[in-house]
């Protein structure tokens, strides 16, 4: 193992975010502070409860996973996409470097950075609203396995795509409302059945779902179900992982 | 027996496209060489480069660095190995000395700040280690690709294209620090379009064209080939024919008797030039212009294929 060419990377990309402070630590802090303020305030005043659960506090893991589901997206699929596009992956690809140390350094880079923002979302909502974690070694396992997830999930979409529009594509139009509909500012059971069964192939839900059990023990679906879930995912990014790398496929010429 | 250190067997680069970049390309390069490889844009300069350092997968063929694959021994062929690409492709906000530092751990190297201090001093950069990339100059940058290159010791080392955009200063330090490279004991790749630049710096010159290794000869032996000029002059009167006199001089005149051509090799005997001159004045032949033309690369290239076939 070329543990220097990983430690290299993971250091180069940590870098890259101290330099990008602004943008990948305080934005999403101002962003979840606004949702607090937009559906905390405005919606909670109307709500008050959900299931024992003051709205506020209920929100609080659905905004974490909703910051670490497109942070993670954004920082691993950016930081492998953008040495493609300037051309600096030369030196990359003529390194003593097999792509599973690549992987390493850059989702283990992309991963280490949601695992901060998600601890700093975390505090910054204990601000707004009393928390309560019930089970914290389960609510930092769901945490990991997100952000590694998500980070690997990243690095597939930054390998394939080749333009800017592709990058944005995926988070935009696939993620983002998959957040939004896997019940980060509601519970699934207000909705109507149908909307019930529908929300049930959305897999974000899932996780959403497992999360705040881990603080509330409020769960859609039932533990075990949200883990299996996660954790097919996991094994679902490393295989396409494993198979670009197997087929050199839109790295080399 | 020549050492050699870079080994390169029938090898073919096929692009996605279906484009032949590559062409059974044999060559056995000696360690501790200055081996210049020249080529018109297109040649295929880049590719073999390319595909020698792994950034292009081979389509056919096999290469050897020091003994190893450079596919299945991989790691061992990269180590060895230093590129400095044709592009001046860098980061922006790094710092001289980061970007150098994470190029050194990237070729799986222990830290040695003492290393990096010396190469970046031999480049003329320590002065501005703590400068961000962006702020560079292009000669500055082209300096920064090489120090990246050297930070983890590389044996064998890839220049594609260095003097692109480089000014004659910059140049001159360049071939010195070339020199003093090859003088360690690293064998140095380059590739050039400008034949000058092979001359001046090369041992050996290899000359590919349309993605084919035509030869590979000592500079001084392809320079005898291929260093053939013309001198012309434009007659004040016609001549009807050349004087038995001038008869060993290679010389060709025109059908209005207006232009005589004289054919010489610039590192033979007959480059007299000045015999020549007085020869002709001897005999009476007197000419209001005079210019002397060298055969282009692109003509070079022509009879080097017509002479392959
Ligand atoms: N990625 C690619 N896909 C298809 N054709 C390519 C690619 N890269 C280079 N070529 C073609 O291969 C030929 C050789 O290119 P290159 O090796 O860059 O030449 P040189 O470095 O000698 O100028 C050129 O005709 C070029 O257009
Ligand atoms: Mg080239």
């Amino acid at each position: 193992m070329n543990w220097y060419a990983i430690k290299a990377i993971y250091k180069f990309e940590m870098a890259r975010t101290r330099r990008t402070l602004l943008q990948s630590i305080v934005a999403p802090v101002i962003s979840t502070s606004l949702y607090f303020v937009v559906f905390g305030a405005a919606i909670g005043g109307r709500i008050q409860e959900v299931e024992g659960v003051s709205y506020g506090a209920f929100i609080v893991p659905g905004l974490i996973m909703l910051s670490l589901l497109t942070n993670s997206i954004s920082n691993a699929s950016f930081g492998i996409y953008f040495p493609k596009f300037s051309g600096t992956i030369y030196e990359l690809l003529s390194a003593p470097v097999s792509m599973f140390e690549a992987v390493l350094g850059y989702v283990g880079a992309a991963a280490s950075k949601s695992l901060i923002l998600g601890t700093i979302i975390l505090a910054t909502s204990a601000l707004f609203v009393p928390l309560q974690i019930a089970h914290p070694f389960v609510m930092i396992l769901f945490l990991l396995l997100t952000c590694i997830t998500f980070s690997l999930f990243g690095f597939i979409i930054g390998i394939w795509a080749d333009n800017f529009e592709k990058l944005q594509l995926i988070p935009m139009l696939i993620v983002t409302p998959l957040v939004f509909l896997g019940g980060s500012f509601y519970s699934a059971s207000m909705l109507s059945p149908f909307w019930q069964t529908v929300t049930l192939f959305n897999p974000v839900l899932y996780l959403i779902s497992g999360f705040r059990w881990s603080f509330y023990e409020l769960a859609d679906v039932s533990i075990a179900v949200s883990l299996g879930m996660i954790l097919m995912f996991l094994l679902a990014c490393i295989g396409t992982v494993w198979w670009i790398f197997k087929t050199g496929y839109h790295i080399k010429k | 027996m020549q050492d050699t250190i870079v080994s390169i067997r029938n090898l073919s680069k096929t692009y996605a496209g279906g484009f032949k970049a590559l062409k059974q390309v044999n060559l056995d390069i000696r360690r501790g060489e200055i081996i210049a490889l020249l080529g018109p844009n297109g040649a295929g300069k880049t590719t073999l480069i390319s595909t020698i350092c792994g950034l292009v997968n081979p389509s056919e063929g096999q290469v050897l660095v020091d003994g190893f694959d450079i596919i299945r021994d991989f790691r061992k062929t990269r180590s060895l190995i230093g590129l400095v690409p044709q592009e001046l492709t860098t980061d922006a906000f790094e710092s001289v000395l980061s970007t150098v530092t994470f190029s050194r751990g990237l070729f799986g190297k222990a830290p040695d700040p003492a290393h990096i201090e010396a190469v970046l001093r031999d480049l003329s950069l320590w002065e501005k280690r703590n400068n961000k990339i962006i702020t560079l100059s292009g000669g500055m940058k082209r300096r920064l690709l090489i120090a990246k290159a050297l930070s983890h010791e590389p044996r064998v080392l890839f220049l594609d294209e260095p003097t692109a955009g480089v000014d004659v200063e910059l140049r001159k330090d360049m071939w010195a620090l070339v020199r003093r490279l090859r003088d360690s004991g690293v064998t140095i790749i380059l590739t050039t379009h400008y034949i000058e630049e092979a001359e001046e710096i090369a041992d050996r010159i290899g000359i590919i064209t349309r993605g084919e290794l035509l030869l590979v000869e000592d500079k001084s032996e392809l320079m005898r080939k291929l260093g053939k000029k013309q001198l012309i002059m434009d007659l004040l009167q016609p001549l009807a024919d050349i004087p038995d006199t001038l008869a060993h001089y290679t010389l060709a005149l025109s059908a209005d008797g207006l232009q005589l051509t004289h054919t010489y090799d610039s590192q033979g005997a007959d480059a007299d030039i000045t015999a020549l001159l007085d020869d002709l004045r001897r005999v009476g032949i007197h000419f209001k212009d005079i210019r002397t033309t060298q055969s282009s690369l692109e003509e070079i290239f022509v009879k080097l294929v017509e002479e392959a076939r």
